[in-house]
């Protein structure tokens, strides 16, 4: 019962079904991941060029560094440990890591008065800002799969962060519902030249395109969202979007049963667009009076939402923040580790990333320790370098979906020497305590 | 290790030991009956004139999961009023309405509590709601999976599948949540909202589904009870903080025919539509019925003043009551085809009428309730008050003069509108520990917990007997946890990880084929990632699984 035929983290077996993926936000399980007699991870059926990418990078056998100098693993916790312990304002960023992996982090920050920050809060701040402002009204993705008759796209293509989008929750063949899925209506507002091409239904139905800069996204949502109050605009265009087309697509929405607004808050590189997110959240709440409509976040990379959610219940704060004083903290803008960085405001920085070599550290001043992934390669070598393995591939882990209700196991699916983050904090965590 | 307590006064309803002098002796984690031949006592407590009792239980608070985080999430202004900071023992958190797991854990065994259930967790979520429970220390903890809005649930009831294969649905939620009960949230209500229903009364119908709450409820009430699990249906009912709601719940008391049922925080559920503002307490009606229908429980949702934050399955509800919202912000979820939730926060007045009517309906219940093994002491946590005011609750049951002096400063019009000040009643030791302990363990199903008999598990709390009832339970003298001393005067001294308790009853297995094709067609995760796994609950040593018997089993339905 609590584990079905082949387990997903026994890691002697070469063949691994219904395997979570976290290459992005969507933690597609439907893939299976076998492994060849040279090692190498092969992933079938249902692959995205993110989740090909994630499973066949070989294992890559690196030992930990100090000063660009091989090391033990002992020598390098027990380094990275004398770094924190002598910091002042330790600073732990990055953060690309899961739930195992954070928890310990925040223990860590803890005993060591850290300060926290993912790499991509820039982003995910836009998102939780609204929450903490106005709160939303959302749906998850088996909503959607089964109920969605108008999807909004604002300001982006969706495929470019979550590949397998419209394949999984939009032009599925079936819903509970007997919905005819091709009939689905999809609208993109905002943005130029996207590739729309995955929102043409399999009747070869086109979608609505409404073009405008994404930077003129504040002035198309408000519009939107004064038409869907019932308000009368007097210009006859916003942002070259005649106000016409707004109009009729504000009519679709009223009519819509369930309709789904969707965005990646990434795509918002504007300023204070927290503020376009609660123009399409408050759209979405009137939409509510007479008739269902739902926000949908997406987008998600880095473990970005589970180390959101457990910086939350185990601080009461998302990141970012800080256990500096003793006692969590909470300040988007005063515990932003690139800032914090750029002005010297902390004295050593340990930055962890395990799902991508690619997310190196900003250039700083501070002593620098990465946990991070084996691949990794660093324009400036840090002070410790200490390889782990990768979640979902080198062993077991927990992951939020980018629609925060569900989270999936991920699965340790080849043998690796490499330890888990967890585990390398944990060991961090203990040499700081010793005298 | 042998402990032993000498010369505490003892209360302990489940033996019906009233406040006698025993000692109590503790070995390895258990109570045992005595010294064996020659062995030396390691430990021992002087508790001469101390009051003993089993640690307290609280069989519905909102602790974890989706929702909880939510509301976390939402509230950084409400947090910054009550940062912890790391100490010797502890680590650092935070308190308040939506308290970090790690200071719920504190907090809660600092005020002599060692379990606590949340009572809404979504089959869905339930991965995400162990984890935050598992990052919840020293306390013993457990899960209701909520059914009754799902698809797969709604899609049986339509086609008329029998009450096997209902059963064996509901317990294989059971297992694949690792719960200890089956809760039901405005039922069929979630479900119906998603069809743009904006309210659902007992007997109307879901417009897709074409089945009723009533419906609902008989089918989950009977299957709960036909599978033997120790726990009725627990039922949040539907019209939440509807005034006449009253007459729901009077009609939903019936509506399991006669299989056990706990209604939850009834006080939400007991107004009456009378007076110049069509604003009333039905307690009086509510608690009379109570007291006849044996087969019923109920746990109150007392609410207290100040600010807190309401997070709640019924997104239908949450969604209606989402503009009296304080501070006004609200979220408001569709989930997975499997429930809602909506979180709004909310700042209860003692000078508004409504507020300090509630606050006296919720006393009333209490006071009118006359069987204590039947009703229970909740705030519905963090829904009508945090779970840290339950001393204070505590008061206004045991003095009476507490109380009036409490309701006299209230909204005028709503003093004219309770008869609380009539009610003589004071709750004593033995019935706040029937409430909080003995009655709360036989509800859940915790057969070793909430007494102090040979054999229990040593969660016992030991109080100094004090004419403010608000201070003496407040700050213990000691708490111990499975025989461990955790918490003294008040302040947790060592961090332990508790339990997490469940049942399994058995079932037809064949019940699979048909929820993998389920999920296989209609859903975004595969079935087996449903399950949740005993080692994702028991990592890294943070306690372990405990399977409570399905002792009650009945024969299958015919």
């Amino acid at each position: 019962m609590q584990s079905s035929g082949k387990s997903q983290t026994d890691s002697n077996s070469t063949i691994h079904e219904h395997v979570a993926c976290p290459a992005c936000g969507l933690l597609c399980d439907d893939l299976t991941v076998s492994r060849n007699a040279s090692g190498i991870l092969e992933v079938s059926p249902n692959t995205c060029a993110r989740s090909v990418q994630f499973f066949q990078r070989p294992l890559v056998d690196t030992s930990p560094r100090i000063a660009d100098k091989s090391s033990t693993l002992q020598e390098a916790i027990a380094k990275a440990a004398e770094i924190l312990k002598k910091a002042n304002q330790p600073l732990i960023a990055g953060l690309g890591t899961e739930v195992q992996g954070m928890r310990a982090v925040m223990q860590l920050a803890d005993r060591t008065g850290a300060t926290l920050d993912h790499m991509n809060s820039y982003s995910t701040l836009r998102n939780t800002l609204v929450v903490q402002n106005s709160g939303w009204m959302v749906t998850t993705l088996t909503e959607v799969r089964n109920r969605v008759d108008l999807l909004l796209i604002i300001g982006t293509d969706i495929v470019s962060y979550n590949p397998r989008f419209f394949e999984r929750t939009i032009w599925n063949s079936e819903t509970m519902f007997d919905q005819d899925t091709s009939k689905r209506e999809v609208v993109y507002l905002g943005g130029r030249g996207l590739d729309t091409s995955q929102g043409i239904s399999p009747a070869g139905v086109k979608p609505t395109v409404l073009e405008c800069d994404i930077e003129q996204l504040p002035d198309v949502t408000a519009a939107l969202r004064a038409l869907i109050a019932g308000k009368q605009l007097q210009a006859d265009s916003v942002a070259d979007i005649p106000v016409a087309e707004l109009a009729k697509l504000a009519e679709r929405l009223q009519a819509a049963k369930y309709s789904v607004v969707t965005w990646i808050s990434s795509a918002f590189d504007f300023p204070y667009a927290e503020l376009t997110v609660q123009n399409i959240t408050e759209t979405v709440i009137k939409l509510n009076e007479k008739t269902r409509a739902s926000g949908l976040p997406l987008g998600g990379s880095e473990g970005d939402y589970s180390v959101n959610q457990t910086s939350t219940w185990i601080s009461g704060y998302p990141v970012r923040n800080s256990l500096q004083r003793g006692f969590p903290e909470y300040d988007p803008w005063q515990f932003d580790a690139e800032r914090m960085l750029d002005n010297g405001e902390t004295d050593a920085l340990l930055w962890i990333s395990c799902f991508q070599p690619e997310k190196t550290p900003p250039a700083s001043a501070a002593p620098t320790i990465v946990i991070g992934h084996a691949a990794m390669q660093f324009e400036h070598e840090p002070d410790v370098f200490i390889p782990v393995g990768t979640p979902g591939l080198d062993h077991a882990g927990t992951m939020f979906r980018i629609d925060s209700s569900v989270t999936l196991p991920l699965a340790g699916l080849r043998k690796s020497a490499l330890p888990s983050l967890a585990a390398v904090i944990d060991a961090i965590e203990a040499a700081t305590q010793l005298d | 290790m042998l402990i032993k307590l000498t010369g505490g006064k003892v209360y302990d309803p489940a033996h019906q030991v009233d406040g006698k002098v025993t000692d109590i002796y503790i070995r390895d984690g258990r109570i045992v009956e005595g010294q064996h031949d020659g062995e030396k006592i390691d430990e021992e407590y002087d508790l001469r004139g101390k009051i003993v009792m089993a640690g307290a239980i609280d069989m519905h608070t909102h602790i974890g999961g989706g929702k909880v985080n939510i509301a976390r999430m939402m509230l950084p202004e409400d947090h910054r009023g009550d940062l912890v900071a790391h100490t010797e023992h502890c680590r650092a958190g935070c308190g308040h309405a939506a308290p970090s797991t790690l200071t719920t854990g504190y907090r809660y065994a600092e005020m002599g509590y060692t379990a606590g259930f949340e009572p809404a967790m979504m089959p869905v979520n339930a991965r995400q709601t162990h984890l935050e429970m598992g990052d919840t220390p020293i306390i013993d903890k457990g899960g209701y999976a909520m059914l009754g809005s799902d698809d797969f649930f709604l899609r049986m009831l339509t086609a008329k599948q029998d009450q096997n294969a209902i059963n064996d649905y509901v317990a294989w939620t059971l297992h694949a949540s690792q719960a200890i009960g089956i809760k039901v949230v405005n039922p069929g209500g979630i479900n119906a909202f998603k069809f743009n229903q904006r309210a659902l009364d007992l007997d109307e119908l879901n417009t897709h589904y074409q089945v009723s709450p009533r419906d609902v409820l008989k089918a989950l009430s009977r299957a709960v009870h036909e599978l033997g699990v120790p726990h009725p249906l627990h039922v949040h009912g539907n019209n939440l903080g509807v005034p006449g709601n009253m007459e729901t719940t009077l009609k939903t008391m019936g509506a399991s025919e006669g299989f056990p049922m706990h209604l939850t925080h009834i006080q939400f559920h007991s107004y009456g539509t009378e007076g110049d503002r069509k604003f009333s307490s039905g307690a009086a009606a509510i608690a009379e019925a109570l007291n006849k229908h044996k087969n019923i429980s109920a746990d109150v949702g007392q609410i207290l003043f100040g600010q807190t934050v309401t997070a709640s399955g019924d997104n239908m509800r949450q969604f209606a009551n989402a503009g009296h919202g304080s501070p006004k912000k609200s979220v408001i979820m569709d989930i997975e085809c499997d429930a809602g939730c909506g979180v709004v926060p909310f700042k209860y007045k003692d000078q508004n009428f409504v507020n300090a009517l509630q606050w006296a309906i919720g006393l009333e219940i209490f006071l009118l309730m006359e069987d204590p093994w039947r009703i229970f002491l909740t705030t519905d946590h963090p829904n009508g008050a945090p779970f840290t005011s339950y001393p204070h609750l505590i008061r206004l049951l045991m003095d009476k003069s507490f109380r009036n002096d409490t309701f006299a400063k209230l909204n005028l019009d709503a003093q004219a509108m309770s008869t609380l000040s009539s009610i003589d009643r004071e709750y004593s030791l033995y019935e706040i520990a029937i409430m909080t302990r003995a009655g709360a363990a036989k509800l859940v199903g915790l057969h070793d917990r909430g007494h102090l008999g040979v054999g229990a598990g040593a969660d016992i709390t030991v109080y100094t007997d004090q004419p403010d009832r608000e201070a003496m339970f407040a700050k213990p003298d000691y708490v111990f946890k499975d025989g461990e001393l955790v918490v003294r005067n008040g302040q947790v001294v060592k961090v332990t990880w508790g339990s997490t308790h469940t049942v399994r009853p058995e079932f037809d297995r064949g019940i699979e084929k048909d929820l993998k094709k389920y999920f296989d067609r209609y859903h975004t995760i595969n079935m087996e990632n449903f399950k949740v796994r005993d080692d994702e609950i028991a990592e890294g040593g943070r306690g372990k699984v405990i399977i409570q018997a399905c002792e009650g089993r009945r024969e299958k339905s015919e």
